[in-house]
């Protein structure tokens, strides 16, 4: 679990965050949605420890993120695990070079002991007869699965990830969102994503936070979205007209 | 940067793969361009001596003490350097700059690594070798001279080899060897600093590795007039 206490952050005069609170649970996806510049990026990066909060506190497991000191600063970011937008794989390393990167970094364990371990991971991903290819082989979808692999190899109690299906087709985009779902409910990891796609938001938005203009405006699950009446929400969400459509039909069969 | 480079250090087993490869592309890898510089640009540097000294009082060892005084004290050292800065500097800025565009560096500093330690301390220890390329560009240098001279007839093999030997001073070396390291050391720091810092998309890598080109050559400029006035003067 991580819970994050008004966390505000500011860069010089201009206060990007204005005070967020929030909790992302164990084993749920929690999905942090909201128009660009409205701080998603700088809220992920304070939570990921990229960015130092201006105030407030990011609490994880019961740990204050405030009271660590570097060395278990240091710990905690073994226990993370994270996908980036662009995969930000390692482009003169092969795809299984990749994904045992972090036990090579981390661990005392034996080469045959990590390949088992990537090759688990592998198999987990559905990655098939990629190990020995370079990143700029493989095409986007399977980068976004080489970089979960990546992401789960330490087994990690949480997991982040930005805009992970940005740039790919519809149907590639699908299987990422309920292969990250999957993930968080058999490892029971804490999963927080960014992402602006909203059939991410419909699908597997166990707990969705919108923020705009650094603030939280609105939090509740993916079918809570559709019942919502808060302005700012049903605007960014519903901007579509079939999104609209979708949830009049939801609205009509609920009732 | 330099004092987060030599902190928490990367393991073992993990950086000397690092500085193996980095000796690989920015060492063993310039070994080709040096050599044929050296060799020809000493072969230059001999003919214009011998044309230039061309007056019969003067004497025929001359082009031989030129040639190893102009590539051991200045040519090797310092010229090579500059064009050094031009090809792994701008391959140390590309390469850092691209890792920062692609989040690279954001993935490693998520997982904990320190990467100024395990992408620029193997730059630095790499280029600890520096000094023996340049020693093979000094070698080279004289020795296309020295053919350059034979062959084209502008000196005797007696007169050539006396003009090497003369007055040799060992120090010469030291100094050239001293400004040498100095000169590596300003070849990993500057364009990683550039690379590393970068800010911005592809076009920005390209910026970046010029600036670094730029800033490097001069540093090294600068470095080798305070070094020689520090040591020969």
């Amino acid at each position: 679990m991580i819970q994050i206490n008004n966390l505000i952050k500011s860069f010089e005069e201009t206060q990007v965050l204005k005070g967020i609170s929030t909790i992302f649970e164990k084993g749920k996806t929690n999905l942090i949605i909201g128009q660009s510049g409205s701080g998603k990026t700088v809220f992920l990066k304070c939570v990921l420890g990229l960015f130092e909060a201006t105030d407030g506190d990011i609490v994880f497991d019961n740990t204050s993120l405030k009271s660590m000191d570097l060395k278990t600063r240091a710990l905690l970011r073994q226990d993370i695990g994270m996908v980036f937008q662009g995969s930000a794989l390692f482009d003169s390393m092969t795809v299984e070079e990749n994904i045992m990167f972090p036990m090579k970094m981390f661990t005392d364990a034996d080469e045959d002991e990590i390949r088992d371990r990537a090759n688990t991971a592998i198999n987990r991903v559905n990655l098939i007869d990629a190990n020995h290819k370079m990143p700029s082989e493989i095409s986007g979808g399977m980068k976004k699965r080489v970089a979960i692999a990546r992401a789960i190899i330490m087994n990690p109690k949480y997991l982040f990830c930005d805009e992970p299906n940005s740039g790919l087709d519809p149907r590639t985009a699908i299987l990422i969102d309920n292969l990250i779902q999957e993930i968080t409910q058999e490892y029971a990891i804490t999963t927080v994503i960014n992402t602006h796609d909203m059939n991410s938001v419909m699908e597997i938005g166990e707990k969705i936070v919108f923020l705009e203009n650094g603030l939280k405006q609105w939090e509740g699950t993916n079918r809570e979205i559709f019942k919502t009446d808060n302005e700012a929400v049903t605007k960014f969400v519903y901007s579509s007209e079939m999104f609209k459509k979708i949830r009049e039909i939801y609205i009509k069969e609920s009732n | 940067m330099i004092q987060k480079t030599f902190g928490k250090f990367t393991k073992w087993n993990v950086l000397k793969i690092l500085i193996v490869r980095e000796i690989d592309d920015l060492i063993l890898g310039s070994l080709g361009i040096i050599s044929f510089i050296s060799f020809f640009v000493g072969g230059v540097v001999a003919i214009q001596t011998a044309i230039n000294t061309d007056n019969p009082l003067l004497p025929g060892y001359l082009v031989g003490f030129a040639t190893r005084q102009s590539i051991i004290l200045e040519f090797a050292p310092t010229f090579i350097s500059i064009i050094m800065a031009g090809k792994v500097g701008s391959f140390i800025t590309s390469s850092l700059g691209t890792m920062r565009v692609t989040e690279q560096i954001d993935a490693l500093e998520v997982m904990g690594v320190n990467t100024y330690n395990y992408l620029i301390f193997p730059k630095i220890a790499a280029l600890t070798l520096y000094p023996f390329l340049i020693s093979i560009s000094m070698a080279l240098g004289i020795f296309g001279g020295y053919l350059a001279c034979i062959s084209g007839g502008f000196s005797s093999h007696a007169d050539f080899v006396e003009g090497l030997q003369l007055d040799f001073k060992t120090f010469h070396i030291v100094y050239a060897f001293i400004k040498t390291f100095l000169f590596a050391m300003l070849l990993a720091t500057i364009p990683s600093y550039h690379g590393y810092f970068m800010k911005g998309g592809a076009l920005d890598v390209g910026k970046a590795s010029t600036t670094s080109f730029v800033w490097t050559s001069v540093a090294i400029i600068i470095a080798n007039s305070i070094v020689t006035n520090l040591l020969l003067t």
